[in-house]
């Protein structure tokens, strides 16, 4: 872990904090190196403190730790509230020319450097953020020509004197260092020949929604799921597709089912108090056995809860929301590159099974960003499977006596042929009425049957028919099993050091399948402990394990906003081990 | 198929279960027949019905066709016509499900300008839930749920879609069988939302808003001149609380529908087999 560095710069909502974070994560990943970024931020846009934080390495790095190595502070908040995660190597960049003096530990270097002095002199105190950055590649022995290319990406489009002008605050920072401070931290950031992307969560759903061939995307803005909004925005007309902001998430999921039932692969995106009020048309998308995707970017909730906080609150939401009974399908993708392709999956699923298919991922997973090489996102072994979709020339085994056609058939698989708009002889009626095979409203009583298990036999068809798989780290024969949901799997994968290091073995298994998902019974059978791992208060992946296996489990649970960090995870896994297994 | 398409053609074979003399009959009819003449066909229509004894159309008619929840059919045939340009797009429910709970979605659907037609079957009544109170109906108008009239005005449809820039504003009476149909053509052929305000009487459970009372009070435009591209007569006689007419209202010659607005023009529906070509570009974006 020597090769890690933390970084972070901090300070008050508006004052730039976000960018310039971008900038150095991108020059670090242009640079071959591994970035695992991590924001703090109030739900505010202007005051109210807001970090950025970067972990970098050269090897792959996929969590946060209670370790900051160099802190820009803008303000003496970003300073009193990383105190304890500050140590003996540390260095603090600020400007002692502004208003504020700067407490800092004795312990610590204080590396004072007139930031917006010298960002003037480049050309405007706007800049004195990358002025920071520039004695921040000092301090780290970090070439500051690593920057240029994020900063032609940053500011390419406001001219190239502004791109020059930013080059040269950032040697502006480096060269004042160099010139006025002779200290030797030991910081070493190497290069490799490595190309790495760097995305969040939020863009890697929406790179699987287009890869997968949405076109169409109806959704209302809310924290944190607008980005995947945004970026599918200016992107999916270049596949001819089209985004639509919706007055409310009542029409936006409606929107999306229109587009559906026309035969366009379509999307909504929300987070909780969205989903609750699509949860409606939920149920009639279902019934309609219409192929939906909904995405839920879960927030800490319940209400409007903490909007820009970590929760993994809505598993119940998704698994059982709505009032009658509603086939679905829940997945939750568990890492940022799986964010791409449980979405591409869910399309699929979506339109194999012809159902609504939620993707449950959380805020963690939405606004960290973390590098990948480009193949993780390999667009060749993007398969697309449109399910029992007929045409002008198959459609005639699906009608009946009088031609009508049976778009509710009741087979074998629960899987009914599909229809879209235009298709010769297939027009129907679609209705979230209990209706017959022909998509008439019934109340009688064998067909109301007939066609709720019809609805319910795609469920067992798909839980036979596609793998619903689970990842596994760890010792494989450990007698401890940890069970983790979403994005807790990679401070998970790196407790593993920690607890290894304590003596204490364990097999970690991170699922990604809510509903339909993998039968852990005998995973849990065969552990002597068993701990759920999950962001919320009362264990809701946790009960569903119990109910599962008929076996009571252990469970470490946050819910304090903010997502775990590998060397808490430890802490607490290994506490709860030494605890008494709860009454059976 | 088109030039062989006959009204019926956009008949389902379920029976109707609406109360004999219900004005939803009369206005069912019109939209066939305007859907006929209009050159279409069931399998290149669209219907998206509302909720309430309006809203039952969907079964009744013969087309592609989406009964959804209650108040939001609009979105939902909003989605239809992005993704699917190429289609005749409907959307038919009543007055409770339009301007109740369906109020917002309509605001916008009219200031989107969809191409569409959209027609509220306002009977001033809840007919499917026996007889409440409806946005249409009159301040004094006595319910089991307001026994003492709404006490509020009602609202004014017309003037709602007019405000919200609406490009073809219309009213008919389901009735007057052959303005209704010619009206509901309007509709249709206009480029952008068509929204048609239709009178439908609810014989079983509104006694004042009846066949005889549009009979006797009800003013043709077209028999008083009325010019729909002039903005100002259409204030007035959509603001006219003394009359009810029917007719179009108004009509905006400039009208650009959204999705020619938005460059919206492909089949959605024609997706590649896997990711499309130059898929990796987006990876390479985070560059
Ligand atoms: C969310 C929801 N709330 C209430 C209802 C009950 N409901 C069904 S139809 C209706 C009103 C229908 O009135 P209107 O739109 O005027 O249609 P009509 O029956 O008069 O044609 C109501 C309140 C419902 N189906 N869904
Ligand atoms: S209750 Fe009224 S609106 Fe409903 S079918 Fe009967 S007459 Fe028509």
């Amino acid at each position: 872990m020597t090769e890690d560095l933390n970084w972070a710069i901090g300070g008050e909502a508006g004052d730039g904090i976000d960018s310039t974070g971008k900038i150095f994560a991108q020059a670090l990943s242009r640079a071959g190196r591994h970035v695992f970024t991590s924001k703090d931020f109030a739900s505010r846009i202007r005051g109210g403190y807001t970090a950025y934080k970067i972990r970098t390495s050269t090897d792959r790095v996929q969590s946060v730790v209670d370790r900051l190595d160099i802190l820009v502070a803008l303000t003496q908040r970003t300073i009193d509230e990383n105190l304890d995660e500050l140590h003996e190597g540390s260095a603090v960049i600020y400007d002692g020319e502004r208003s504020w003096d700067a407490e800092i530990p004795d312990e610590i270097t204080a590396v004072d450097v007139p930031l917006k002095t010298l960002a003037e002199e480049a050309g405007g105190a706007i800049m004195l953020n990358v002025v920071a950055l520039g004695a921040a590649c000092e301090i780290t022995g970090f070439d500051v020509e690593y920057l240029d290319e994020s900063l032609e990406k940053r500011f390419g489009g406001k001219g190239s004197k502004i791109v020059e002008n930013n080059r040269e605050a950032a040697r502006k920072g480096r060269d004042y260092v160099r010139e006025n401070y002779d200290f030797d931290l030991g910081y070493e950031l190497d290069t490799t020949d490595n190309d790495y992307v760097l995305l969040n969560g939020d863009e890697a759903i929406g790179m699987g929604a287009l890869a997968a061939g949405c076109r169409f995307y109806a959704g209302y803005p809310i924290t944190p799921a607008t980005n995947v909004m945004e970026y599918l925005t200016g992107r999916i007309e270049q596949y001819g597709g089209h985004v639509v902001q919706a007055e409310d998430e009542l029409s936006a999921i409606n929107m999306a089912l229109g587009g559906a039932r026309a035969g366009a692969r379509s999307m909504t995106a929300t987070s909780g108090p969205g989903i609750d009020l699509m949860t409606e048309t939920f149920g009639l998308v279902a019934t309609s056995e219409t192929p939906l995707v909904i995405v839920d970017v879960m927030r800490s909730g319940p209400s409007t809860g903490m909007p820009t906080k970590q929760e993994q609150g809505d598993l119940n939401m998704t698994l059982y929301g709505g009032h009658g009974e509603i086939p679905r399908f829940v997945v939750a993708p568990t890492t940022i590159d799986e964010c791409f392709w449980k979405t591409v999956e869910a399309f699929n699923y979506a339109e194999k099974y012809q159902t609504p298919v939620y993707v449950v991922a959380d805020l963690a997973l939405a606004v960290t960003e973390q590098t990948f090489s480009p193949e993780t996102f390999d667009m060749d072994a993007v398969e697309i499977d449109r399910g029992t979709l007929v045409d002008d020339d198959s459609i005639g085994e699906w009608l009946d006596e009088q031609g009508r056609f049976r778009a509710h058939a009741a087979t074998e698989d629960g899987i009914s042929p599909r229809a879209i708009p235009g298709t010769t002889d297939g027009a129907h009626m679609s209705t979230g009425l209990e209706h017959d095979e022909l998509g008439r409203r019934t109340e009688d009583t064998e067909v109301r049957v007939e066609q709720v298990d019809k609805r319910n036999r795609k469920v067992e068809t798909a839980k036979a028919e596609e793998d619903w798989d689970y990842r596994e780290f760890g010792d494989e024969d450990a007698e401890n099993l940890v069970i983790s949901w979403g994005s807790n799997e990679g401070a998970l994968v790196e407790a593993l050091e920690y607890l290894e290091d304590e003596g204490i073995d364990v097999r970690i298994l991170s699922v990604p399948y809510i509903f339909p998902r993998p039968d852990l019974t005998d995973d849990v059978e065969a552990a002597e402990d068993v701990i759920v791992v999950e962001c919320n208060a009362t264990g809701q992946f946790a009960d569903v394990i119990e109910h599962d296996t008929l076996t009571r489990v252990k469970r470490v649970n946050k819910y304090t906003g903010v997502r775990f960090k590998a060397d808490e995870l430890a802490d607490a896994i290994s506490t709860k081990l030494s605890e008494e297994v709860p009454a059976q | 198929m088109s030039s062989e398409v006959r009204f019926t053609d956009f008949k389902s074979d379920k029976q109707p279960t609406w109360c004999p003399g219900c004005g939803d009959f009369g206005t069912m009819n019109g939209m066939m027949k305007a859907l006929a003449n209009t050159g279409n066909d069931p399998d290149n229509t669209f219907l998206v019905a509302g909720i309430g004894c309006s809203g039952k159309i969907g079964t009744y008619m013969h087309s592609y066709a989406l009964h959804g929840v209650h108040g939001r059919a609009l979105p939902v045939a909003t989605g239809v016509k992005m993704a699917r340009p190429d289609i005749e797009v409907m959307a038919a429910g009543g007055d409770g499900d339009g301007y109740s709970i369906g109020a917002g979605h309509f605001v916008h659907a009219v200031r989107r300008n969809v191409d569409m037609t959209y027609v509220v079957m306002d009977n001033r009544i809840y007919g499917l839930t026996k007889g409440q109170a409806s946005p249409t109906s009159r301040s004094d108008f006595e319910t089991s749920t307001t026994p003492e009239g709404p006490q509020q005005p009602p609202v004014n449809p017309l003037a709602l879609a007019l405000a919200a820039g609406a490009t073809f504003i219309a009213q008919s009476f389901a009735s007057d069988a052959l303005r209704h149909a010619e009206i509901i053509e309007e509709a249709i052929e206009h480029d952008g939302f068509g929204f048609v305000n239709v009178f439908s009487p609810c014989v079983t459970f509104n006694d004042v808003d009846t066949y005889d009372y549009f009979r006797d009070t009800l003013v043709d435009l077209e028999e008083e001149g009325h010019d729909r591209h002039d903005l100002e007569a259409a204030k007035e006689v959509i603001l006219d609380a003394d009359k009810e007419y029917q007719g179009v209202m108004y009509q905006n010659e400039n009208s650009v529908p959204y999705h020619e607005q938005h460059g919206v023009t492909e089949n959605m529906a024609d997706i590649p087999d896997g990711a499309p070509e130059n898929a990796m570009d987006l990876v390479r974006e985070f560059y």
